[in-house]
């Protein structure tokens, strides 16, 4: 009961209040109590843990925590609860042929992680809800059973809108007249739009642009996420992809946040602020390492992505090493005014080109 | 046959010949004619200027050296009329370059017409070579034995490796054992049969109560360098598993200054950070084993050392390129009996006698382990690979009585 009060507590501190010492004393406690949790009710963590000889009592500072590569909730089945503790089980959108990551939530860990949504999305969209327009179909959140990643990011951001529309048919042909008719109802009120990156490009940008209907969106919040790596490889910048919005739709270009975030920690997102800096909360937060030796990089310096979490209580989710490349641009100064640190992704991980006669051609095979 | 052959690349020889192969006659194994074609290539290799770069084209050119060839080639002389087997398709690993040259040249050797495909990521090392052939093959001398030889480089395999695949009477394939099982889908005549090379594990044994006394300990850090890192862990003749046998004072004595030549040895070997990743990941899944494990505190990401309490029967799973080492003290090498099954290729060893290692195979009869070599040889060719002798595999012999 005490530690559940905790956690309610600290549900209570707004997401970017926090300086660097004090939040660093709150993680380093919730953390390692995680740790602790997790070594005791997961016998896989343990063994784990006990591989690379974690000693808790010596750890002084999250940052010396050990971390999961985000590939072993593909490998296996990581959870701190029984089964049938479990309400909801997240899998990763991994691409066919893939294994897909399994993510165990138990009702406080899935309650948990809405309110740190809410908390870290009503920053920036406002406490009160609006009307949202879904930049999806609908087909993708139907199965409720399996929550694939879109569709739970679809369903998590939901409840920031009061009334709903998806803008795409099942076609994922842009349903023009709905949005007219959608628009005219709301005219005057502010308007939550969201989606996935790639989606908005493919679905939403070009088929307007084709179109020639210009919808009036300069009222307008578009949250969205997924990654850049389909639009880099059509060359498409994060600035150009805020500027071709704003010709096509009048939304303006402040109004456009990014996101980073993952399956394995959902609710403790990562959100892009006005000057384009992606923000940890004060639930959260990122630590880049160096590939050589997983040491600490320093400010501005390109390194491997680890993610921490204070709300994994069901699956040992809390520190994890990502499979991305980023680095720090600041801590507690952006011009923005959020306290916490401020980074920049770069990419992923590149596949390694290793010699040695293993094969990779396989994979070419059709 | 012409529409399959657009998208094969001929990087040496020319797409008409191809016709013809199955009509073209075979040499004798070690003919005069070949020595001396592959001595001239050893000896155009060696004069370019190119090959300083590369120590793997220098091993290969001074493989083919004549000395080299007429002493390989005494190992042969009683073996009865032994000419080619006909045509031998060879396809190459995608990421060793100069594998495709050893395949090439042991059908050369047994004295068949050869098809080879090289690797279709680009190396120079495989362009040194062609350049080489290229060059020699202007002697009108050798119009015969070049007549008998196609290098192709192609990307999109399926079409080509079946049109290939039904001119020859032997297919070479080097690969994992996805490859082998795709390729094996374009079917072969009748007669012809497969020679894999397929993927292996492979180990070490050291004799701490021998290495204790070893004066010269950075040279065999070297050569296990050359053994494992040179290739990122990644050859199939990589030791991945290090068996000390001796006392366990020794055994600590020796750990501590082979792994701190070792230490010495890598700080300029160059990790990439996908394989970070991959080791910390193969740690924890190997965590999950029978067997307990425990990593010795890394100074940094480029070698790991896992200590395993037991030897399970699947220790080969559990394996990572660009130094990831499982070590185990054993009490003498028949604790091998354990593990070892058709996948292990080659042990590498130091400090144990000759007959004790022959007693052993003798004494345990394993069903897996082609060779046993000092520290530092693993990645040495030989024309015995993977148990077999290339030369006879690749010839036919026809009897007189």
């Amino acid at each position: 009961m005490n530690n559940v009060m905790d956690i309610e507590e600290l549900l209570l501190i707004e997401p970017y209040s926090l300086a660097k010492d004090q939040k660093a004393e709150l993680l380093t406690t919730e953390l390692k109590k995680l740790t602790n949790l997790h070594y005791h009710n997961s016998e896989k963590y343990k063994r784990m843990m006990d591989a690379i000889g974690l000693n808790i009592e010596t750890i002084k500072t999250y940052y010396d925590l050990p971390f999961l590569p985000v590939r072993m909730f593909k490998e296996f089945e990581l959870l701190s609860v029984s089964k049938e503790e479990i309400v909801k089980t997240m899998t990763s959108s991994g691409t066919t042929g893939q294994q897909v990551s399994k993510i165990f939530l138990d009702r406080e860990t899935s309650s948990n992680q809405t309110k740190v949504l809410t908390k870290i999305v009503s920053d920036f969209l406002g406490k009160k809800r609006v009307p949202m327009l879904i930049l999806d179909c609908s087909a993708i959140v139907k199965d409720r059973n399996i929550f694939s990643a879109r569709g739970a990011g679809i369903l998590g951001f939901s409840m920031f809108g009061s009334k709903r529309l998806y803008a795409l048919d099942e076609n994922m042909k842009l349903d023009i007249d709905n949005i007219r008719t959608f628009l005219s109802e709301h005219e005057g009120e502010p308007i939550f739009m969201f989606g996935f990156t790639f989606m908005i490009w493919q679905h939403y940008y070009k088929e307007l642009l084709a179109s020639g209907f210009r919808p009036d969106l300069s009222n307008a919040i578009l949250i969205h996420g997924g990654g850049w790596k389909k639009l880099l490889s059509e060359s498409v910048s994060p600035n150009e992809f805020k500027c071709k919005l704003n010709k096509v739709c009048g939304i303006d270009k402040n109004h456009i946040h990014d996101y980073y975030g993952m399956v394995e920690q959902t609710g403790t997102i990562y959100m892009e602020c006005e000057c384009g800096h992606l923000h940890a909360s004060v639930f959260s937060d990122v630590i880049i390492r160096r590939s050589s030796d997983f040491s600490v990089a320093n400010i501005g310096e390109k390194g491997i992505i680890e993610v921490v979490s204070i709300l994994p209580k069901s699956y040992p989710g809390h520190a994890l090493l990502t499979e991305d490349e980023g680095l720090i641009l600041g801590e507690d100064d952006c011009p923005c005014g959020r306290l916490g640190k401020y980074f920049q992704i770069v990419g992923r991980i590149k596949n390694a080109e290793i010699r040695g006669c293993s094969d990779t051609y396989a994979t070419k095979f059709e | 046959m012409q529409q399959n052959l657009n998208e094969i690349t001929f990087l040496f020889s020319e797409p008409g010949k191809l016709t013809s192969v199955r009509e073209m006659s075979p040499d004798d194994i070690f003919s005069n004619s070949i020595i001396a074609f592959l001595s001239a290539l050893s000896f155009e290799l060696i004069k370019s200027p190119k090959v300083r770069q590369y120590s793997d084209v220098a091993t290969f050119a001074f493989f083919c050296r004549k000395a080299n060839l007429m002493s390989l080639k005494r190992k042969y002389t009683d073996i009865g009329i032994r000419l080619g087997r006909g045509v031998v398709f060879h396809i190459a690993p995608s990421n060793v370059p100069v594998n495709f040259a050893y395949s090439m040249i042991a059908g050369i050797l047994s004295g068949n017409i050869n098809i080879v495909r090289v690797p279709s990521k680009l190396f120079e090392q495989v362009d040194i070579i062609c350049e080489a052939v290229t060059k020699v093959a202007q002697n009108h001398d050798f119009i015969e034995i070049t007549n008998r030889l196609f290098i192709v480089r192609y990307d999109r395999q399926n079409e080509a490796t079946s049109k290939l695949s039904s001119l020859c009477d032997v297919r070479v394939i080097w690969g994992g054992d996805d490859t082998i099982a795709q390729i094996r889908k374009s079917i072969l005549p009748a007669r012809s049969y497969d020679v894999t090379f397929a993927d292996r594990y492979s180990f070490a044994a050291i004799n701490a109560d021998k290495f204790i006394l070893e004066q010269n300990t950075n040279k065999i850090a070297e050569n296990f360098f050359n053994d494992t890192y040179l290739f990122d862990q990644n050859a199939c003749s990589a030791p991945r598993l290090i068996i000390w046998t001796g006392t366990n004072e020794n055994i600590m004595k020796a750990k501590e200054r082979f792994w701190s030549a070792i230490e010495l040895k890598i700080q300029q070997y160059e990790l990439s950070p996908a394989l970070s990743v991959d080791k910390l990941s193969t740690l924890y899944i190997q965590s999950q084993d029978k067997a307990e494990i425990k990593r010795e505190i890394p100074a940094n990401n480029k070698l790991w050392r896992i200590n395993v309490s037991e030897l399970t029967h699947d220790i080969d799973k559990y394996r990572c390129a660009g130094g990831y080492f499982l070590e185990y003290n054993a009490v003498s090498l028949k604790e091998l009996v354990k593990i070892v099954n058709r996948k292990y290729q080659t042990m590498a060893y130091y400090g144990y006698e000759k007959e004790e290692l022959s007693e052993l195979v003798k004494g345990l009869r394993f069903n897996g382990i082609d060779r046993i070599v000092p520290i530092g040889k693993t990645t040495d060719f030989g024309l015995i690979w993977d148990g077999f002798d290339l030369i006879k595999v690749l010839s036919r012999e026809c009897v007189i009585s």
